[in-house]
């Protein structure tokens, strides 16, 4: 089936992407003798084809080091790393006036920025803003930064529902605001953050914002540039790609003015025992041999995501997660959490009354479901919600509204057992 | 595949949702807290001391069933215990816990706790049964009377590898 016809009306949808499906091989899983349901898509996606043949033949054909190599593989490799650069930084929206830089992932890509510019630009009385709804990765390495600044963190509200509190955040802009951190989709309730008015908001306070986008990329058409945040992050690996790279995209007025944040090969322009003068950006925070066949399978995930194209990834999850939402508010003894907000994507939380999520997640798991329980490493959001956890269900664009109806009735099995 | 039945038997169901010397105690004699960070479970587990045996013992906290249900039935089992009995019964739960060792080669230990046999099948529930005990032998150490013998066990490492925080 031609992917051009998917999503012509929703009730045919899911049928149209079981060719998606296909893709992917590890959907064909069983567990515990049931078919893999997979729904922890926010931790981490699942890989098609096209990025296991890339890494693979990467791997058969073109392996070697990048950079100052003479010979016919480095010249490959360093072509087939900064191609991945250049096409995974269009997707982003990473033109004009934006570098991409690689790292580790989101968590890497924040420190960084915390580190060479927070560390450096931060003074005491300095404020720091976080949304209450931040992933862990988000709040601690600016609560570091601003214990060795001396600057002040501050937190956006969050209300019940899920929702970022913007006149609360417009009241806490001031002069002493230097940098405000938030998330783009929230990866434990899936709310939609409006980056654009947060990062107008910001700009007029004279602040830098950095957005995390390790749940939104995934998702959503992304336009760094048209955003105007100084930052964005986000996880190839949460993007149909390998483990082990995600990306840094900076401003590069600003870039240009950091130092470092690891020093070593590759990012210099000259070294001596006296002095080391640094390379310009992005090598200067490219420190060692990079992630070079996870940079080469990130932007095999980006062509395989263009092909069947992020608007309509994102409008066929939206119609998942609106018909999952609808199922589990219909549910007895379920209740969603933090899901309010109108804009809202790919991830539902939710509790099974007088049930523990972990207990949840066990049973679930029997019946090959696989959902995230507990945390989702953000304690201060659970504790705003009143809950020591939730089940989280994400969704992907290979997810049908059969596993839908799998997960509700895995609930109904919860309930039995726990009666 | 783990048997759900097996791991959520009517007894721990019946703990978890009647939990045992659930409840705070005031002027202990020892005192400690079970966290798990992975998943954020938290409970404290009080003592008060009779001579070298636990004369009461009670514990407060959140989390799943095997947990809540595993600290309740743990505090049937160590009334009235000694520091070396409760490292003996602690070592036949978590060798059954986590090598599924069988519970009936010491009944006249476990009693009660061998309900949790199931659990050795899910490796990543191990953590829950055990993390009471964990805080009730930290609080052992703290009462002079109960302190538990100067050597281990040879079955219960004191943290065990499947039991590390990731």
């Amino acid at each position: 089936m031609s992917r051009s016809s998917l999503l012509t009306e929703p009730t045919t949808v899911s049928e149209e992407m079981a060719g998606v499906r296909q893709d992917f091989p590890v959907l064909r899983t069983q567990v515990n003798g049931k078919p893999l349901v997979y729904l922890d898509n926010a931790a981490t996606s699942q890989k098609p084809v096209a990025v296991l043949d890339a890494l693979s033949r990467f791997y058969r054909e073109e392996n070697a080091n990048i950079h100052r190599g003479v010979h016919h593989l480095s010249e490959r490799a360093s072509d087939a790393y900064e191609s991945a650069r250049g096409q995974i930084g269009l997707f982003l929206g990473a033109s004009q006036g934006y570098t991409l830089i690689f790292t580790r992932g989101s968590t890497e890509a924040i420190n960084l920025v915390a580190h060479s510019f927070g560390g450096t630009q931060l003074k005491a009385g300095d404020e720091v803003l976080v949304s209450e709804m931040e992933h862990h990765s988000n709040i601690v390495p600016w609560q570091q930064v601003c214990r060795s600044t001396g600057a002040v963190l501050r937190v956006i509200p969050v209300s019940q529902g899920g929702v970022l509190d913007l006149g609360a955040y417009e009241r806490s802009l001031s002069g002493r605001t230097r940098i405000v951190a938030v998330t783009h989709v929230s990866n434990a309730i899936g709310t939609v953050n409006p980056v654009r008015r947060i990062t107008a908001l910001a700009h007029a306070a004279g602040a830098v914002v950095i957005v995390d986008g390790a749940q939104s990329a995934p998702h959503l058409s992304v336009d760094v540039r048209e955003t105007g945040c100084d930052f964005f992050v986000c996880s190839g690996h949460k993007m149909l790609g390998p483990t082990g790279i995600g990306v840094l995209i900076g401003r590069d007025k600003i870039l240009q003015d950091m130092p470092p944040y690891q020093t070593g090969g590759g990012m210099i322009a000259r070294v001596s025992f006296q002095e080391t003068t640094f390379a310009g950006i992005p090598g200067r925070f490219e420190a060692g041999t990079p992630p070079i066949a996870q940079a080469v399978g990130f932007a095999a995930a980006i062509g395989y995501m263009q092909g069947i194209g992020i608007d309509r990834i994102g409008s066929y999850e939206s119609m998942l997660l609106t018909c999952a939402t609808e199922r589990l508010r219909e549910a007895p003894g379920v209740r969603l959490v933090g899901a309010e907000s109108d804009e809202r994507a790919s991830v539902l939380s939710f509790v099974v009354e007088g049930v523990h999520p972990h207990d949840v997640g066990t049973i679930l798991n029997q019946e090959g479901i696989a959902v995230r329980t507990g945390h989702h490493c953000a304690q201060p959001l659970m504790e705003k919600m009143g809950v020591p956890g939730t089940v989280r269900a994400s969704f992907s664009f290979y997810n049908t509204v059969a596993e839908i109806d799998v997960l509700i009735n895995g609930l109904r099995k919860v309930q039995e057992v726990f009666n | 595949m783990g048997d759900l039945t097996q791991l959520y038997q009517s007894v721990i169901l019946d703990h978890y949702k009647n939990p045992r010397n659930c409840r705070s105690m005031e002027h202990a004699d020892g005192q400690a807290q079970g966290y798990n960070p992975l998943c954020g479970d938290q409970l404290t587990v009080w003592l008060k001391m009779q001579g070298d045996r636990i004369d009461d013992v009670s514990f407060v906290g959140s989390g799943c069933a095997i947990s809540k249900a595993s600290a309740s039935l743990m505090t049937l089992a160590v009334k009235g215990k000694t520091g070396s009995e409760v490292a003996a019964i602690f070592a036949d739960f978590h060798s059954m816990v986590t090598t599924g060792a069988d519970p009936d080669t010491s009944p006249e230990k476990l009693g009660k706790l061998a309900v949790f046999s199931g659990v050795s099948e899910f490796p990543s529930r191990v953590k829950c049964a055990s993390m009471s005990w964990h805080a009730l032998k930290e609080a052992l150490g703290k009462t002079i009377s109960g302190a538990p013998p100067t050597t281990q066990p040879a079955q219960s490492p004191a943290k065990p590898p499947g039991e590390e925080p990731l």
